[in-house]
């Protein structure tokens, strides 16, 4: 370095020199918009110093943002749309894991209240054809199933057994065009014959155009084909009109409602009151039943709010009764009624005794009757003997 | 080489470099100064004379050395600047700075002794001075002055007439070895 500098120490000085002056040129003299030529030469030179910079600066950081970070992006966008496409399968995997959840749920309480000796199912296969409405389950005469045994689900009618195998089972739905049942209407208890059609709704052949078939109302059926039980929900009448000789009824059926992932095969079906209002359409959570009454237990523990408000004022007036030791029916026209405005102790609490009456045992109330809401409830719990 | 080249050349190897006593150095760019601010004022015809570039010039070839005759020039210059408000202080130094260091850059090279050389010399320097002086004024100041090089070219001619005869007067004030 100082060989360096002795070598061109010359021209070195000139520089400095020649620097010092200018420098101190630009310290005294002004432009015409009275800024110090310092500035001004400062500001010329710095500038297109500082515009290479930034434009090597710009390009550097577009070169980085639009080749390595993007690169990056491209890369966490593939990751993110791999994650996308797990999570989407995951959620569909969920959401059938949910849905059969719930099917087997339903299939399960259906199973605990019906009175007819069932079978659960899952549906393995469908036959060939296209126009086929066939299936295979994976029950069969192993596990008792025949030929001809009705196939439904909570919700309806599913179909008929028409072959048993060891272990499977083939059965063909109602759509199917060779189906045949007797149905009922619900309201006006029209008789007729259900048919399968190939599409997803059913036709019933055979009522007269003078019967009155009204939209929306519900079919049953009848028991009379040997085949199902009677009272089991078939479907909704969608299109009602004359034909020439009988109506053109079109069914909905409703026992695909769920899905046909999972059916019960009806081993021993038994008959059943035709019900008098719909089905309900959604799903009814049902709770643990009851503990049993102890033998000790007096029937007026029972809870109270259970039962219909008829119910209730039944329970009332026969708690009066008893707490005034009267008899309902047995008063003489002209004899003292009974004081139906008295206040009986809450529930749960053994009324006190009036001593001016020879005590009588109280006598148990009725047991409040459920509200059912789907037909499968409408019936007493019948023996568990379903596998 | 010719027998003029080698004698340029070689007599300037031989020759060794002028000394000045230090009152000399101060004086006479000192006398050139007051003469270039004074004397215009009675006798504008003198307004024409260059004596601080004249010394300049002549202590620079003399003295042989650039880094001296660059400080000559710029000490000079920067007084002269001093001296005229009108302009910025270091437009007459620069020029100066580098004509010193050009003159003692050819000092360095040919013999300086001989008036021809002498009078080339002062005619190319006193021309190369008002060129650069005119190229700063407009480059630094942005004054848009007028360069007439037929008249430069004359004033540098008296002027290097005038140099010619203050060196020989100056050759004397030299220290003798």
């Amino acid at each position: 370095m100082e060989t360096l500098l002795n070598r061109y120490r010359n021209i070195t000085v000139l520089l400095l020199v020649i620097f010092a002056q200018l420098v101190l040129i630009a310290v005294q003299v002004r432009s015409d918009q009275d800024v110090r030529m310092i500035r001004v030469w400062s500001v010329t030179a710095v500038t297109p110093l500082a515009r290479v910079l930034e434009t090597v600066r710009g390009g550097t950081v577009g070169f980085v943002q639009n080749y390595v970070l993007m690169h990056d992006a491209r890369a966490d966008n593939r990751r993110l749309q791999a994650e996308v496409d797990r999570l989407k399968m995951e959620n569909l995997y969920l959401k059938t894991e949910l849905s059969t959840a719930d099917r087997a749920k339903a299939l399960a309480a259906f199973q605990e209240h019906t009175q007819s000796k069932t079978i659960g199912a899952r549906i393995i296969a469908s036959g060939p054809g296209a126009n086929s409405r066939v299936v295979f389950v994976d029950r069969g005469s192993v596990s008792g199933v025949q030929k001809g045994m009705p196939v439904v689900t909570p919700d309806g009618i599913v179909g008929k057994v028409i072959a048993a195998y060891p272990t499977a089972s083939e059965v063909m739905l109602v759509t199917d065009p060779e189906f045949a049942a007797g149905v009922i209407s619900q309201k006006n208890r029209v008789v007729g014959t259900l048919r399968g059609q190939g599409s997803a709704n059913c036709k019933v052949d055979e009522i007269p155009n003078e019967e009155k078939v009204d939209v929306g109302e519900w079919f049953y059926t009848t028991g009379d084909d040997r085949i199902f039980p009677k009272g089991f929900p078939v479907g909704i009448a969608r299109l009602v009109r004359k034909g020439a000789r009988y109506k053109e009824v079109l069914v909905e059926p409703r026992g695909f409602d769920r899905g046909l992932e999972a059916v019960l095969i009806m081993l021993e079906g038994v008959h059943q009151a035709i019900p008098e209002s719909a089905p309900a359409d959604s799903p009814v959570y049902l709770g643990t039943p009851p503990a049993p009454a102890q033998p000790g237990q007096a029937a007026t523990q029972q809870p109270v709010g259970a039962g219909t408000d008829a119910d209730h004022l039944v329970q009332k007036y026969q708690q009066i009764g008893a707490a005034e030791n009267h008899k309902f029916g047995e008063g003489l026209p002209g004899s003292k009624p009974p004081d139906f405005n008295i206040k009986l102790p809450p529930p749960g609490e053994t009324p006190a005794p009036k001593t001016t009456a020879p005590q009588a045992p109280p006598k148990p109330p009725p047991a409040p009757k459920s509200q059912p809401t789907t037909p499968a409830e409408q019936r007493p719990a019948p023996p568990r003997n379903n596998q | 080489m010719t027998d003029y080249g080698d004698r340029f050349l070689v007599g300037n190897q031989r020759e060794q470099v002028s000394r000045f006593r230090a009152r000399v150095l101060f004086l006479v760019p000192l006398a050139a100064i007051l003469f270039w601010v004074y004397v215009p004022r009675f006798f504008e015809f003198f307004g024409y004379l260059e004596l601080p570039l004249l010394v300049t010039i002549y202590f620079a070839l003399m003295r042989r050395s650039q880094i001296s005759g660059l400080l000559v020039g710029a000490c000079i210059g920067l007084v002269q600047d001093s001296l005229w408000a009108e302009q910025p202080i270091g437009m007459y130094g620069i020029v100066k700075t580098l004509v010193g260091y050009f003159a003692a850059s050819v000092g360095l090279r040919i013999d300086v002794e001989h008036t021809l050389i002498r009078l080339l010399l002062t005619y190319f320097f006193y021309f190369f001075h008002q060129f650069l002086f005119w190229v700063l004024a407009r480059g630094l100041l942005g004054k848009q002055l007028a360069f007439d090089a037929q008249r430069t070219l004359m004033l540098g001619l008296l002027n290097a007439v005038v140099g010619v005869t203050l060196f020989h007067f100056l050759d004397r004030l030299r220290e003798r070895n």
